[in-house]
């Protein structure tokens, strides 16, 4: 049976997420087909169209998938996945999918497996529980299984493929909620989700201005993205699309720096998966000192900029 | 307006959960139990928003074993009006929640159900978006601001890479984020008169519904531990680490 992956997009590429679904649903045995739900989404299609391991897109061009609103794009998959007669159907476990994909495995009446990270065949399924301090492996008995895949779990796939794309019809428009506003935090820094490194920042730097006049030169120089604790969030330094944690972002990058962040288990929860994790902190109790790889206790404010400097 | 909050019974957000040698679940034996935080964001929000002459009526429910009238009782003592304890033993899976809420909420008419986003135990991170589909009403995931306003709610939610506000007519189910609001501490006489608010409890079957899991738990194992690793002198010998032993950057 077939397997369908929803992608993340915004019209004209990809989001990097749907590259690390793609890769968690060819782990699975069935042919692999992506369906790109928006408006005037040719773009995003022919990056689709593109993927490794991808053999056909479905796209479903309609005014009314401009917002990506989850009833709309939910009632859609349901229409498709019965169609398709698909086994499994991916999403990433962005907001995006969290969104989206409970609203679909309700609809068809079948369990949503969360966050999956490990595939151990085609029904069973290894997740985090518990903030990460457990891991469940769960087989479900549903005929369809739905899943969200938390992307850190799975290397990205890149080009390589040349599949068909074929139009399909929309579905009815709910009207049942409407986009107001959207503001998205503007940045050149790369995508926290998918940067190989990343500057973190928590509590002790103190105020917003801090954060900004001591980070931004270091993950410049790094071309790195920066993160944030809750702590940092909920003090107003930066905003909430910064946080790094079990509720916030889960990230794994390359090289994470965890600079002021004492490490609550909410907070390691969202990044304790990085290759190599540095702390710097003043405090030498910090619990992010027992995860860490390289721990340098010090005043931040003098250790960055020579950081900065020496680098 | 009625606004129906569900709220959920889990370990305490301090406790370092245990797994268990036989690999069958975590250790629940003796451990703190609270109610979800999410979950205490949800009352707050709904009990802010009846002190503000918006809502009516504040039901909170919760799902579960007997001891969840506690965590009613603490919805009761944040201010909310009554309570309903869906009274079974059974493993509750968000599928099966969302059935009993749906059940609830066909009896109860609410205008507004808000709901935690997750639960800290299971991350599952479902029951909302599932209640939605069940009954057909938009949703706000992860709302940081709501505004009810002519009839209509206004939600303001954190997505990836920012913020977006969507307006929906009532009814409509909303899940809380952690900055919505910051939930108060229940003072003693409220927790007092808590006592005597109205509990409520019915069983799944009265309510008509199949709570079977669809998941079956294989096993729960402890992840990979990751140990403590060299604490360096200064910057030099940090980046030289970097550079040469872990080759980063």
């Amino acid at each position: 049976m077939p397997i369908l992956v929803i992608a993340e997009h915004d019209k004209a590429g990809l989001k990097a997420a749907t590259r690390n679904t793609v890769a968690a649903a060819r782990a699975l045995d069935g042919e692999l087909h992506v369906l790109v739900a928006g408006a005037d989404c040719a773009g995003a299609c022919a990056a689709t169209a593109a993927l490794e391991g991808v053999s056909k897109v479905l796209c479903a061009d309609a005014a009314h998938y401009t917002d990506q609103g989850a009833e709309n794009i939910a009632a859609l998959i349901v229409s498709v996945a019965g169609a398709g007669g698909y086994s499994h159907l991916l999403a990433p476990a962005t907001t995006f999918g969290k969104n989206v994909m409970p609203r679909v495995a309700a609809l068809l009446d079948v369990a949503q497996v969360s966050e999956i990270v490990a595939i151990d065949s085609a029904d069973t399924f290894v997740r985090p529980i518990y903030a990460g301090n457990a891991l469940a492996t769960v087989k479900s008995s549903d005929a369809v299984k739905v899943i969200t895949v938390r992307t850190t779990a799975f290397d990205p796939v890149g080009d390589g493929g040349a599949a068909s794309i074929e139009p399909i019809t929309a579905g009815p428009d709910l009207a049942l909620s409407t986009l107001v506003s959207r503001e998205l935090t503007q940045s050149e820094r790369p995508e926290l989700g998918a940067a190989s490194v990343i500057v973190s920042g928590g509590r002790g730097l103190g105020s917003g201005e801090n954060y900004h006049a001591i980070l931004e030169p270091l993950a410049d120089k790094l071309g790195a993205a920066l993160g944030a604790s809750r702590a940092a969030v909920d003090a107003g330094f930066v905003p909430n699309d910064y946080q790094v944690g079990q509720t916030g972002k889960i990230v794994a990058p390359q090289l994470y720096l965890a600079i002021g962040i004492s490490g609550a288990i909410q907070h390691l929860a969202g990044m304790k998966d990085s290759k190599v994790i540095v702390a710097i902190n003043k405090d030498p109790e910090a619990p992010i000192f027992q995860i860490a790889d390289y721990g340098l206790v010090a005043d931040l404010f003098d250790a960055i900029p020579a950081l900065n400097a020496a680098l | 307006m009625k606004i129906l909050v569900p709220v959920k019974r889990v370990v305490d957000y301090n406790v370092k959960v245990r797994v268990k040698a036989d690999q069958s679940g975590v250790e629940l034996a003796n451990v703190k139990m609270a109610m979800n935080p999410f979950d205490e964001i949800a009352i707050e929000e709904a009990v802010r928003m009846k002190e503000a002459g918006v809502a009516s009526e504040v039901v909170a429910v919760s799902c579960g074993v007997a001891q969840c009238q506690e965590t009613l009782r603490t919805a009761m003592a944040i201010g909310a009006d009554r309570g309903i304890l869906v009274s079974t033993d059974a493993e509750l899976q968000p599928l099966a929640v969302a059935k009993l809420l749906k059940a609830l909420c066909d009896k109860e008419s609410p205008d507004l159900i808000i709901l935690g986003k997750q639960a800290i135990d299971d991350d599952a991170n479902q029951t909302g978006q599932m209640l939605a589909a069940l009954m057909n009403l938009p949703q706000a995931t992860f709302a940081s601001k709501v505004t009810v306003a002519e009839g209509k709610v206004s939600v303001m939610r954190e997505i990836d890479g920012g913020l977006e506000t969507i307006s929906m007519h009532m009814p409509a189910v909303i899940t809380t984020d952690l900055r919505l609001n910051e939930p108060r501490y229940a003072t003693l006489p409220n927790i007092m008169k808590a006592k005597k608010k109205p509990l409520e409890t019915v069983t799944p079957d009265a309510l008509g519904v199949d709570v079977a899991a669809r998941l079956t738990t294989v096993k729960v194992l402890e992840p990979a531990g990751r140990s403590a690793g060299v604490m360096v002198a200064d910057v030099a010998q940090l980046v030289d680490k970097l550079k040469n032993e872990a080759k980063v950057i």
